[in-house]
């Protein structure tokens, strides 16, 4: 039971993990960049699910809210600034990427090396 | 209105409302004349910061009035004071001395963005070392790291491209593990501000996951710092920057990660941790000799100058680790002012670089042949800077090595060993900058063309090496300021 209760944490480190195998593995540039991605939307989920309080609301003060349980809404803001984080990350890597193909005319990682070495 | 409160946000909002204007100024000697008396002003507001700090300890700055917990901290003490010194000072030496160099790697219509993200790099490392607040650090940290991605790939050599790709993935990596480790501290004790986290950590009883927090944000900060192992970026993009980028990067970039790296883990660990102080030097200790050790090795191999010297980067950061795995007084003053005393050799050094390859086409292992002999005052300079790598009496690098070798022999069990490395060491950085000697001085000069020599950049070469000397002689600021760094790191044992 244990390991259901901690079922988002599960979810967090599996696509974590996910994530960093393919930027490991892979060759091709543009699916390492996915695998980033992926690494770090699975640190977003981990600080979304950690806001969740049982039983709370949206945290917004309004009469017609009676609960006294609100859901925590500081992680939610962080993660809106990492969010914008990651886009630029991305489109920072994607760009990169583009000028690798134009100056190299591949985006696989063991051609870009072997051109280096043969030039 | 007291200005002098004001001075740790000027410091970051200067350079981050200046880097727009950058961009609208289309104009490359207008964006660089710019970009370089922002610097200069940060410079400035870094030297008055420390006078400040010098005098009462350390002081905060509420953002917008909100007091801390609630409200955005950034705090100022002796340790930041001498980073922001770091960090400005590096940033003001490069852009002065780079401008010829840049304007041959970029081109016109692309001038104004580079220094728009030039100035941002700045805002970013400067933002890091003033926040008190562990995730402002994050954005902070991804801000510095952007800008800086931008900043080597506007190299004109194609393979800047690949390195900085590199870069790019581990400096990710390394920012998103930061992230990991501050969600579990968050999910521990509900603060951010390190302040706050220091006080409430106490109260958390479950010891794990603040050990896997502590973890990830080592493990993290040490990519970004390029501690053995986690190095592999570095050469690489070192040596395929723009020169004046190089300048900048290698003088300063490392050491606000290893800046976040020890504020982090000795002001929220310490107390928390059992057995800190040991566990601190069990892993850090072996690293910092391999690294150390290995560094140098690869830069005696290396025949390309500009490479050789980032190998020796990573010899250098395993000095500073070094001092601070020591975890004593001694041995943290060493290490904090030797971030300072190889900013400034390795400033040299890289502005000498500017220099250099300005006098020929490209940078090969061939190419300054001979070009110490043609120019003796710049080849002189260039072996001061030299010379206070290695660490020869007289020079600011013999001052932090002495120091390090003082607290090594204070650090009783392994005390022989670790003073053969650091012996070892020095003779190879000697090996090494014999091998760049003989090229500069004593090979034949190929026929190149006679290209006119950037008088600024050889006026700031002989700058920093003078400064190397004198801090060589007299090393009064950032001693003081390195040793009430490490008092204060240390204080929040208790």
């Amino acid at each position: 039971m244990i390991l259901l209760d901690l079922f988002h944490y599960w979810v967090f480190i599996a696509i974590l993990m996910m994530g960093f195998y393919t930027v490991i593995a892979k060759q091709n540039l543009i699916k390492k960049l996915l695998g980033l991605s992926l690494f770090q939307s699975a640190v977003f989920l981990l600080f979304i699910g950690i806001a969740k309080v049982d039983g709370g609301t949206t945290p917004i003060l309004h009469p017609s809210i009676s609960t006294e349980i609100f859901s925590n809404p500081l992680p939610q803001v962080l993660i809106l600034t990492a969010i914008v984080v990651g886009i630029s990350t991305s489109a920072l890597g994607l760009a990169i990427v583009v000028r690798i193909k134009e100056a190299y005319g591949s985006i696989e990682e063991d051609q870009i090396q072997s051109k280096d070495e043969s030039a | 209105m007291n200005l002098a409160l004001h001075y740790p946000v000027l410091q970051v909002i200067i350079p981050m409302l200046m880097a727009p204007l950058a961009l609208l100024v289309q104009h490359r000697k207008l964006a660089w004349l710019l970009a370089s008396v922002t610097s200069l002003c940060a410079f400035a507001l870094a030297i008055a910061i420390a006078q400040l700090v010098l005098q009462g300890s350390s002081y905060a700055y509420p953002l917008g009035g909100w007091q801390a917990p609630f409200g955005i901290e950034l705090r100022v003490d002796s340790f930041s004071a001498i980073v922001l010194i770091i960090v400005s000072g590096a940033s003001t030496a490069a852009l002065l001395a780079g401008y010829q160099s840049l304007a041959q790697d970029i081109e016109e219509d692309r001038a104004s963005l580079f220094y728009a993200a030039w100035l941002l790099a700045l805002a970013g490392l400067l933002g890091i070392v003033v926040a008190a607040d562990a995730f402002n650090i994050f954005v902070f940290m991804e801000i510095a790291s952007l800008a800086s991605y931008i900043l080597v790939a506007g190299s004109s050599d194609r393979r800047a491209l690949p390195a900085v790709f590199k870069y790019l993935i581990m400096g990710t990596i390394g920012a998103t593990f930061y992230l990991i480790g501050i969600g579990l501290l968050y999910i521990m004790t509900g603060t951010l501000n390190l302040s706050d986290l220091e006080v409430r950590i106490l109260a958390v009883e479950d010891q794990t996951p603040i050990l896997m927090a502590a973890g990830f944000i080592s493990v993290g900060l040490a990519l970004k710092a390029a501690i053995f192992p986690l190095h592999a970026w570095l050469p690489n993009t070192y040596s395929f920057a723009p020169h004046a980028v190089t300048a900048f990067l290698a003088a300063c970039s490392t050491k606000v990660a290893l800046y976040v790296f020890l504020r982090i883990d000795f002001f929220v660990f310490q107390r928390t941790l059992s057995d800190h102080a040991a566990q601190f030097s069990i892993y850090l200790l072996p690293l910092a000799v391999a690294g150390i050790l290995y560094g140098s090795a690869m830069a005696i191999r290396e025949p390309l100058a500009k490479r050789l010297f980032a190998w020796s980067s990573v010899a250098q950061i395993g000095y500073i680790v070094l001092g601070v795995s020591l975890v004593s007084q001694a041995g943290l003053s060493a290490g904090i002012l030797h971030m300072f005393n190889h900013a400034l050799a390795k400033g040299a050094i890289f502005i000498g670089i500017i220099v250099l390859a300005s006098q020929c086409q490209q940078l090969t292992p061939t190419a300054l042949n001979g070009l110490g002999r043609k120019h003796p005052l710049i080849g002189i300079a260039f072996v001061v800077a030299g010379l206070s790598l290695v660490g020869i009496p007289g020079t600011a690098g013999f001052v932090s090595k002495w120091l390090l070798i003082d607290a090594i022999l204070e650090h009783h069990r392994w005390s022989i060993a670790l003073l053969m490395v650091v012996l070892a060491s020095s003779l190879m950085a000697v090996v090494y900058l014999a091998k760049v000697c003989e090229t500069l001085f004593f090979k034949t000069p190929e026929t190149t063309v006679v290209q006119p020599l950037p008088k600024l950049a050889i006026a700031l070469l002989l700058l920093v090496s003078f400064a190397n000397l004198i801090f060589g002689v007299a090393p009064g600021l950032p001693l003081e300021l390195a040793n009430n760094a490490a008092s204060l790191l240390l204080e929040h044992t208790l």
